[in-house]
């Protein structure tokens, strides 16, 4: 078994505007490696309501991607205030994002669901003052 | 039909254009970015009244044929310079969605 490919990308927490880059450069490094548009499609929508997040509640964070020909696995790891009831925050609809983030198209409470949709595994742990850290993982069907 | 052959017929304003024999397989409306990335085909004309940067990353992620964006709403110049570095179509209508969601339905 080969060790997977890994990416590890920064989350600039700073700038909302930049939010998503490292979702396109997994796309394109996926697409580059030869994977199906699906997969490739479901790891980047997966990976951007992640990065979203981050930057909205968690003041950015860290991004890393584990790449086998398998499946893919994605490790999103921040240090914001935590998820304190993590089945209300999955809950579609629920989001505790401001106002003005509601103002530009997002904060309608879809970003976990979106991501447990189009992932076969996903796990939260948080904890509350100290940060979350989503594992999900995509198969190549 | 194309991108291009879609702006024509439908009398759109053309905000960036990168590639304009893009096939527009479908059609898709809505405002909320993480509804639309849930539930938006891939090869589909968008119309939104959205004009913020992620709409540019909205439509990359799905591999949309166009975004076109209704009810005059205003795009922003670093908007419009984004979806074309990106390779991004954005057309522009005065039209209200729904009407515009009915023209694209009649033609593709």
């Amino acid at each position: 078994m080969p060790e997977p490919l890994k990416f590890t990308y920064d989350i600039n927490g700073e700038n909302f505007a930049s939010a998503g880059e490292a979702s396109m450069q997994i796309k394109k490094e996926l697409r580059s490696l030869g994977f199906d548009p699906q997969t490739i499609r479901r790891v980047s929508i997966a990976m951007y309501e992640g990065e979203i997040n981050m930057v909205i509640h968690a003041g950015g964070g860290v991004a890393e991607v584990l790449v086998s020909p398998d499946n893919i696995e994605i490790i999103l790891t921040d240090h914001g205030p935590g998820i304190p009831d993590i089945d209300l925050a999955m809950q579609e609809g629920y989001s505790t994002a401001p106002d003005a983030i509601r103002s530009i198209g997002f904060g309608a409470g879809m970003g976990l669901p979106n991501m447990k949709k189009y992932t076969d595994e996903m796990v939260i742990e948080s904890k509350v003052q100290e940060g979350t850290k989503v594992f999900m993982r995509v198969d190549v069907k | 039909m194309t991108v291009s052959e879609l702006a024509n017929a439908a009398g759109l304003q053309v905000v960036s254009m990168p590639s304009p024999d893009a096939p527009v397989e479908c059609g898709y409306a809505g405002d909320l970015l993480s509804w639309v990335m849930g539930n938006a085909q891939q090869g589909c004309a968008w119309m939104t009244i959205m004009t913020n940067r992620n709409i540019v990353a909205v439509a990359e992620l799905i591999d949309m044929a166009c975004i076109i964006v209704t009810e005059g709403s205003d795009i922003p110049d670093d908007v419009a310079a984004l979806a074309k570095d990106k390779g991004i179509n954005v057309l522009a209508t005065e039209l209200p969605t729904y009407e515009m969601c009915a023209k694209v339905s009649g033609l593709i």
